[in-house]
């Protein structure tokens, strides 16, 4: 199994295994959507309105609360400092660790957005519409998050400003992922146009982000 | 490159900047002057009156706030490139006097929308993505703050100044690329400016004025940073003879 193989499964096996896990961040996301409808009221048809952008805020918010767990533990034990040592260059490491956290986190996610579609009241249509934009977007909300986690690693305080970094690279992924969602649902406006640019802006960031964050994190550990 | 080069050396920087400042702020204080007195005299417009010289302030602190990024983005190339000393020191000068322009910018175009389009503000592509300009200097003057060390809070701020300069054209090409409620270019376009030289001539002497007053807050912040990393060494190197 080769190095990146191995880191994969290795971050994966640790977000699953470890007690608030990556699947706390699942649990987050249903607390934030079974929430809505307290502060909106039971109106059903404004919750199927709003469902879409409900669902995508919730999943920007539990990547966001996962994030700073991405490289933090392994700095706290000293495995960050081996993993940069090693000889897999720094960037790709990164890549692995973004690609493990997505899986662990980001994935079940996607898997929970019908059941929460229900809750808010969306047809199928919807529901799947938002889910395939989760789809696509969750890898851009993890590799551009990825930047604000490797430069915030070495704060002791880091997390608040891991968020206030974060959020301003975030909000075009979430205007581009509720237009695509509403457009497949209602309105005269495109599905591909939107969907085809958060598509573009995941491919940028997935190369993007493990060059900013192995910058960040060489300039953070030594 | 060679005067780059000499001016690394924080002493040399300072005496030159100590001998060019008060010219610059001359200069500044008087482009100033004539700019705003240029603003004054211009005709009212035929639609706006009198409220279209809210642009003479408006648009130069627009231009700046994006041309503050566009000289911290640079200075971040040579922290991160070049390894020069006063690179950082130009960009941590830089960011709060950034910030002030966007704030102002995003100020003055509330109070001209008001009038003019009826409300403070509009979710459009060009308003949000300047709002989310002024939200990026912030958090990258509190990741300067974070970080005790200036000079590895310099690098870690140098990766987000390059990872936020994506946000100029996204800013510049945002009236292009969606229906918003913010006017299209004018001035900078590919046909030329299509304003009128009565307005134009003031605009073009204010946004010299933004700049000069950019260039001289810069240089004299920049002076501040220098000092102030001298005293704390200086403190530093006297808690390390107090604690021996």
């Amino acid at each position: 199994m080769t190095a990146l193989a191995a880191l994969i499964r290795r971050d994966i096996r640790i977000a699953l295994r470890v007690g608030g896990g990556a699947l706390i961040g699942v649990l987050f996301f249903l607390s934030v959507i079974v929430l809505m409808p307290f502060a909106l009221g039971p109106d059903l048809p404004l919750l199927a309105r709003l469902g879409p952008a409900i669902l995508w805020l919730g999943a920007l918010l539990a990547s966001l609360l996962t994030l700073d767990r991405l490289f933090m533990a392994d700095h706290e034990d000293g495995s960050l400092d081996l993993i940069a040592m090693s000889r897999q260059p720094l960037e790709l490491s990164c890549a692995a660790k973004a690609l493990a956290h997505w899986l662990a986190a980001g994935v079940p996610l996607i898997v929970a957005t019908p059941v929460l579609g229900l809750l808010l009241n969306l047809d199928l249509a919807a529901t799947a519409a938002v889910a395939l934009t989760l789809l696509v977007g969750t890898p851009a909300l993890t590799f551009t998050g990825m930047i604000g986690a490797a430069l915030a690693v070495t704060l002791h305080r880091g997390g608040l400003l891991l968020a206030v970094l974060v959020l301003p690279l975030s909000i075009p992924i979430l205007i581009f992922g509720v237009a695509a969602s509403e457009a497949a649902v209602s309105g005269p406006q495109s599905f591909g146009a939107p969907f085809a640019i958060l598509c573009a802006v995941s491919l940028i960031s997935l190369v993007i982000g493990p060059f900013a964050a192995a910058a960040s994190l060489r300039q953070g550990l030594d | 490159m060679m005067r780059l080069t000499e001016l690394a050396n924080p002493t040399k920087f300072l005496a030159l900047t100590a001998r060019v400042l008060p010219w610059l702020t001359a200069a500044t204080a008087v482009v100033l002057l004539i700019g705003l007195y240029q603003s004054l005299t211009a005709p009212d417009d035929y639609q706006q009156g009198a409220t279209v010289k809210i642009m003479f302030i408006h648009v130069p602190n627009a231009w700046l706030s994006m041309f503050v990024w566009a000289v911290m983005s640079a200075a971040a190339l040579g922290t991160l490139v070049w390894r020069h000393p006063l690179a950082d020191v130009a960009a941590k000068a830089a960011a709060p006097i950034g910030a002030a322009f966007t704030f102002c910018a995003l100020v003055t175009g509330s109070l001209w929308g008001r009038p003019m389009w009826g409300t403070y503000w509009e979710w459009d592509a060009r308003l949000t993505s300047v709002l989310i300009l002024f939200l990026m200097y912030l958090g990258l003057i509190a990741l300067w703050r974070a970080v005790e060390d200036p000079s590895r809070a310099a690098r870690a701020a140098a990766v987000l100044t390059l990872v936020g300069a994506i946000n100029l054209p996204i800013i510049k090409f945002s009236v292009d690329w969606w229906n918003t409620l913010h006017q299209p270019a004018s001035v900078m376009r590919l046909g030329g400016p299509t304003l009128d030289r009565a307005f134009l001539i003031p605009l073009l002497v204010m946004a010299l004025a933004f700049t000069l007053l950019f260039l001289t807050l810069h240089l004299a912040a920049m002076r501040n940073e220098v000092l102030r990393r001298r005293v704390r060494s200086l403190q530093m190197m006297q808690a390390g003879q107090k604690a021996a």
